[in-house]
């Protein structure tokens, strides 16, 4: 066996080498993405939103504007006060109603409501909004994001779950209306 | 000390590493460069190392669990014997780090290190910068009180805005639908692992490529940058003029980084650690998030970027800041370093430094703001209400009640949101007043749904009644005219 061709020879097995490795790395590489991505299949997959209650209509008086609160349908047992959400319940005339998000739809502070003025104010950076949730004034570019609502056995369910953003409205997911100013 | 040096010896044959350490110590460097002004890069390699001794004692106690994050920053500031310090260490050294960072950087551009050989090391110190940031931000979210949980909403909302995959990035930042525990697990992650990594290689190569190349001398007005003979010229500066590193320029880094350290020291005892703010509990809306310190000017941008424009600047702005920064030792690899013959660089930061220091300012006033209690809070000055008719009085009320006091100032009291309305009458007439109450516009809310015809005329009333005593409010002279025609007298 000439040097030459033990050189070449090493060389391959060098090369094969890291051929198997590279095979390797790819093949590890899949589960690893897919485990990176699994906020994301998940999502795809089952979606994160569902019906759920936010309690009897008796809370949520005619021509009122109230707080109401709900526990996130996807928890885990460590996320702490964090799994529970906020939001603006708005009874239009008992027939009628409006839920908004509790996120101003700039960049997502908790918005307020003033029932004197009939305006949501966010702290953050100054967007108001009016009672039905069209913008008013401020920054943000449209209105606040609306949750779909349903009555069933005198309750008020939300379809909720997932935090309404401004590439991502929940409303204008679940096809509900969405109201801009 | 014979047996120190015994044992030395027998560490040194087996690791060997006492010449390269002495040549690297004893290294030759440019004689002007033993200045006060090139210390700024140890301090904040000193800062870092700092900022690791405390980040593994505070992992000792701080629980990564969005239930249990707060309590144990309540257990670290209130249950441990000088767990407040070390947070107060840890958070005042984040602080200097950033700062000293960004100054480093301003010296290094002034004298124009970043030329020809060492664009590398500049491109390397940008990194260095992001990475920085990355850390006071993702260190921000440990700190998990409600400004790190709206801040988080914050990011998502910006991250939403990226076009085609900004739901997935959401989804990918927050590790699920909403801002949870799997938030808090993989920031705890980024900031204890990923990034302190890449930090940890930066600052190596960075290092590296400083001894290497040799540090950059003392620019001298006239002395050019050439590809074709800088190096040569760098070998003789160092090795005619040049001293040893160590001790002669050394003496200035470490006495420098013992100051900063004692710095840090010293605010940490006198200002104490950083929070928490309130518990992460996102029913408690009453709340009005603010970033920490350097991510201010950015809050204060956000509020003054028009709405159509702020999505592309978001996401273009930073992209194009950076590439300016990777791109500047290639337009400008040669030429002068000395800031005397570069006015454009030092106009650059100049007004780079002005524009971030007033949008800094500006975020610790928020003008932008309502200022959601004042309505309830802080009461008309008398002044105000003193001699005035009870119809006048009557719009004071509404004044506060509808909440036109959060957003309109009187007297230095009151939200900026909108113009202070101590002289309103002399900008507006009566009819211009009703008109701006009623339809809004100009950023306020249109209140003509919200108040009844008879407490528009009372807030009008009052409206009118602010200007000073010896001027006359504003009125319509046509209308006059043409309204009152019989009662103008005729010349």
């Amino acid at each position: 066996m000439s040097t030459e061709n033990g050189i070449s020879r090493r060389a391959a097995l060098v090369k094969l080498g890291m051929f198997l490795n590279g095979i390797v790395g790819a093949a590890l590489a899949v589960p690893i993405v897919r485990y990176l991505l699994s906020p994301v299949i998940r999502e795809k997959k089952f979606g994160y939103e569902s019906w759920l209650s936010l309690g009897g209509l008796e809370q949520f008086p005619s021509g009122q504007t109230r707080l109401a609160t709900y526990k996130n349908p996807v928890v885990n047992a460590w996320d702490g006060a964090t799994g529970d959400i906020a939001c603006w319940v708005r009874n239009v005339d008992d027939q009628k109603f409006q839920v908004f998000a509790i996120n101003c739809a700039h960049l997502g502070c908790p918005v307020r409501w003033f029932p004197q003025s009939n305006l949501f104010m966010c702290p953050c950076h100054g967007g108001a909004y009016y009672q039905d949730g069209s913008r008013a004034s401020g920054p943000p570019e449209r209105g606040l994001f609306q949750y779909s609502y349903k009555i069933e056995n005198g309750k008020l369910l939300i379809k909720a779950g997932e935090m309404p953003t401004p590439g991502q409205p929940v409303a204008d997911k679940a096809g509900g209306k969405t109201r801009c100013a | 000390m014979r047996l120190i040096k015994k044992i030395g010896d027998w560490f040194d044959l087996r690791l060997q590493l006492s010449t390269p350490i002495r040549e690297t110590a004893e290294h030759s460097v440019p004689r002007e460069t033993a200045s006060w002004f090139y210390v700024f890069g140890s301090a904040a390699l000193t800062c870092f190392m700092l900022q690791i001794v405390t980040g593994i004692l505070l992992a000792l106690i701080y629980v990564p669990s969005a239930g249990e994050a707060w309590n144990s920053l309540q257990t670290l500031n209130h249950g441990v014997s000088l767990g407040w310090f070390i947070r107060a260490l840890h958070g005042w050294g984040s602080n200097f780090m950033v700062a000293i960072v960004l100054i480093h950087m301003v010296q290094v551009f002034l004298f124009g290190a970043y030329k020809f050989p060492r664009e590398l090391t500049w491109i390397v110190g940008v990194l260095l910068l992001l990475v920085t940031l990355g850390m006071a931000f993702t260190g921000q979210v440990l700190r998990f009180d409600q400004d790190a949980y709206w801040g988080l909403g914050i990011g998502a909302s910006i991250a939403s805005r990226v076009p085609v995959i900004g739901p997935w990035a959401v989804s990918l930042m927050l590790g699920g639908p909403i801002i949870a525990g799997a938030t808090l697990s993989r920031f705890f992650a980024l900031h204890v692992f990923v990034v302190p990594g890449l930090l940890i290689a930066f600052v190596g190569v960075h290092l590296l490529m400083v001894l290497k190349l040799g540090i950059n001398e003392w620019p001298m007005p006239g002395r050019i940058v050439r590809r074709a003979t800088y190096l040569q010229e760098y070998r003789e500066l160092t090795h005619k003029q040049g001293v040893p590193f160590v001790p002669e320029a050394v003496w200035k880094d470490i006495l420098f980084s013992g100051f900063i350290l004692i710095a840090i020291a010293v605010c940490a005892v006198h200002f104490g650690p950083f929070g928490p703010s309130g518990q992460p509990d996102p029913t408690i809306i009453q709340t009005a998030p603010r970033p920490d310190f350097f991510f201010l000017w950015l809050y204060a941008l956000l509020s003054f970027l028009p709405p159509s424009a702020e999505t592309p600047i978001l996401l273009i702005g930073p992209a194009i800041g950076i590439l300016i920064l990777l791109a500047l030792p290639f337009v400008a690899g040669e030429g002068e370093k000395s800031w005397k013959r570069r006015p454009i660089a030092v106009l650059t930061i100049l007004l780079v430094a002005v524009g971030l220091g007033t949008l800094t300012h500006l975020a610790e006033h928020t003008p932008w703001s309502p200022v959601m209690d004042a309505w309830s809070s802080q009461p008309i000055p008398s002044e105000f209400l003193n001699g005035r008719t009870a119809l006048e009085r009557h719009g004071a009320l509404v004044f506060q009640a509808k909440q036109c006091h959060n957003c309109h100032s009187l007297d230095d009291k009151g939200g900026q949101r909108g113009p202070a309305l101590d002289s309103v009458a002399l900008r507006l007439t009566e009819d211009q007043l009703i008109r701006q109450v009623i339809q809004g516009g100009g950023n306020m809310p249109a209140y003509g749904k919200n108040l009844s015809p008879a407490e528009t005329t009372a807030l009008v009333a009052f409206l009118e009644t602010l200007h000073p005593a010896n001027q006359k409010p504003a009125r319509n002279a046509s209308q006059a005219v043409a309204l009152g025609a019989s009662e103008v007298s005729p010349r």
